[in-house]
């Protein structure tokens, strides 16, 4: 560790490779919850009540924990691997550590995809929103658009100028927004005196019956959809064999507990039929509930659950982006840090034209659709890559930040999770699903026949990772 | 025109104030430094000093 030289001037502090600039470590556990609670908080605020149409309450609550559970076991492998993989990237880089190329590259788009569609949807959402209060003022027809592209412009700059002012303002909009749904349960609980809710008159069976539910499961993934996207901020934490895991285990009790309340108020207020089409459930509850104070609060609390969503989503997709340049796996000019402000700057830029495209010209439902998608195949990764990860190097080989409990238990029940959820997309989005496939088999195909001949091979790997166990 | 007309016409200008601080902050970067300062980044390079690995 001689040559390393934290104290110098013109390298970085960093390692022998000769980062002159790179990204700055300034990101606390704090930030790393923010951005994973930040991505997904908006599916609480909207989306996962159409689970509640395809089956109705129950089916919805059986969902919810179903894609818990599937996404407890995102969040334990992802600490464990991520603690030990801490580089830009997340998992694609982990995928080209552990699996190979052709896998990294898939996993890298599935990411970029993922988030980038994501990010659109949000920016829809925020043109929906102020549309919504436009008219609640009484001005009808309201152009949606200079909003929608407003919101994706100032998300671009805030996460061009610095990861720790992006960040930050991510943990203060997302921890307001997680506040305002403890503010509606503790307001309309009958633990504190208040008869709004009415379960008992509401609940009904299963109006669809198992087919119902299993046609919730898709819908389920949105309560915690994104919450992967911790692992992004490796590169950028100050400890990332702490930060990591901490903060991505915190983030995923916290959405559990975010959309059981969610679902136990909503269908404690609204009819199941009315529940399962609302745009906005949560606001919906608030004015039901009978209070402006609430109305008013769950208001700014979706318009911060959907803004901090897409600040964590131009975050996450640029670092997959700026990792695959850095690789060469895609032109290395995109593997640019600015000097100044020590971010992904090109591909950050890159990423706006494509967000505008798809945020002003398709619908929400397909946008959406298409994140789930890739989502899905990146959580179908982890399991083969946790497995490999154990074989190639066990226990003891490499300082773990996280050992993640009962292995192989979470990679086979994830896997397991990962079909079921295959299934139930395919019932409703057969067509996206098949298109989807077929785009990642035909850019793969040009990866490996034309890209990868500029990978330099050596040069993707600087970190001191021991030998494989079998090399 | 009411408040939310202003409004969309703010947005609008607004956007492009901040896409054009974007640009011609890329521009002075891109010109001011050289390609391979720029695209020095390597993965993990801190990492490899504060993080132990056995070898």
């Amino acid at each position: 560790m001689a040559e390393f030289d934290i104290t110098s001037k013109t390298m970085d502090g960093m390692g022998p490779h000769g980062t002159n600039v790179g990204l700055l470590r300034v990101l606390g556990p704090a930030h790393v919850w923010a951005l994973g609670v930040g991505i997904v908080l908006v599916g609480e605020y909207m989306g996962w009540n159409i689970a509640v149409g395809k089956g109705g309450a129950y089916a919805a609550l059986i969902a919810c924990w179903f894609a818990g559970l599937l996404y407890s076991c995102v969040a334990m492998i992802d600490s464990e691997v991520t603690s030990t993989v801490a580089a830009a990237g997340g998992q694609y880089t982990q995928a080209k550590h552990i699996v190979g190329p052709l896998m990294a590259f898939n996993v890298g788009l599935y990411l970029v995809f993922a988030y980038t569609m994501l990010e659109a949807a949000n920016a829809i959402t925020v043109g929906f929103l102020i549309d919504t209060v436009a008219v609640m003022t009484g001005h009808e027809g309201l152009d949606q658009r200079p909003f929608i592209v407003l919101a994706i412009m100032f998300l671009a700059w805030l996460n061009y100028r610095g990861v720790l002012a992006t960040l930050t303002f991510s943990l203060v909009i997302t921890a307001i927004a997680f506040s305002a749904i403890l503010i509606l349960f503790f307001a309309t609980s009958p633990i504190f005196g208040s008869d709004v809710l009415q379960h008992r008159a509401l609940m009904t069976d299963l109006p669809y019956g198992w087919l119902g539910v299993l046609a919730a499961m898709h819908f389920g993934l949105w309560y915690y959809l994104g919450i992967e996207g911790t692992t992004q901020a490796a590169e950028e934490v100050r400890s990332p064999a702490r930060a990591l895991p901490f903060g991505t285990l915190a983030g995923i009790m916290t959405l559990l507990i975010a959309a059981t309340l969610t679902w136990y108020v909503c269908v404690g207020l609204m009819p199941w039929e009315y529940l399962g089409q609302a745009g906005v459930p949560l606001f919906d509850a608030a004015r039901l509930s009978g209070s402006t104070a609430l109305m008013v609060l769950l208001g700014i609390g979706t318009l911060f659950a959907t803004l901090a969503s897409a600040n964590g989503c131009i975050n996450d997709a640029s670092r997959a982006w700026f990792a695959m340049g850095r690789d060469h796996y895609l032109p290395s000019w995109f593997g640019a840090v600015h000097p100044v402000y020590r971010t992904p700057y090109r591909s950050i830029i890159f990423l706006v034209p494509i967000a505008l495209i798809f945020a002003l010209g398709a619908p929400l439902d397909q946008v959406i659709t298409f994140s789930i998608l890739s989502g899905l195949l990146e959580y179908t990764f982890m399991p083969i890559n946790v497995i490999m990860f154990r074989r190639k190097w066990p226990l003891g080989s490499i300082k773990r930040g996280y050992q993640h409990p009962f292995h192989p238990v979470p990679a086979v029940v994830l896997l397991c999770l990962c079909g079921i959820a295959f299934f139930a997309v395919f019932l409703g989005y057969g067509t996206q699903l098949v298109a989807m496939i077929s785009f990642y088999v035909i850019v793969s195909l040009w990866f490996h026949f034309r890209r990868y001949r500029y990978v330099r091979r050596a040069a993707q790997f600087t970190m001191p990772w021991p030998r494989p166990q079998g090399y | 025109m009411d408040l939310w007309d202003f409004m969309e016409l703010a947005a609008w200008a607004a956007s492009a104030v901040l896409g054009v601080i974007i640009v011609r902050d890329w521009i002075k970067t891109d010109s001011s430094y050289s390609e391979e300062v720029l695209t020095s980044s390597r993965e993990g390079e801190l990492e490899a000093m504060t993080e132990e690995h056995k070898g």
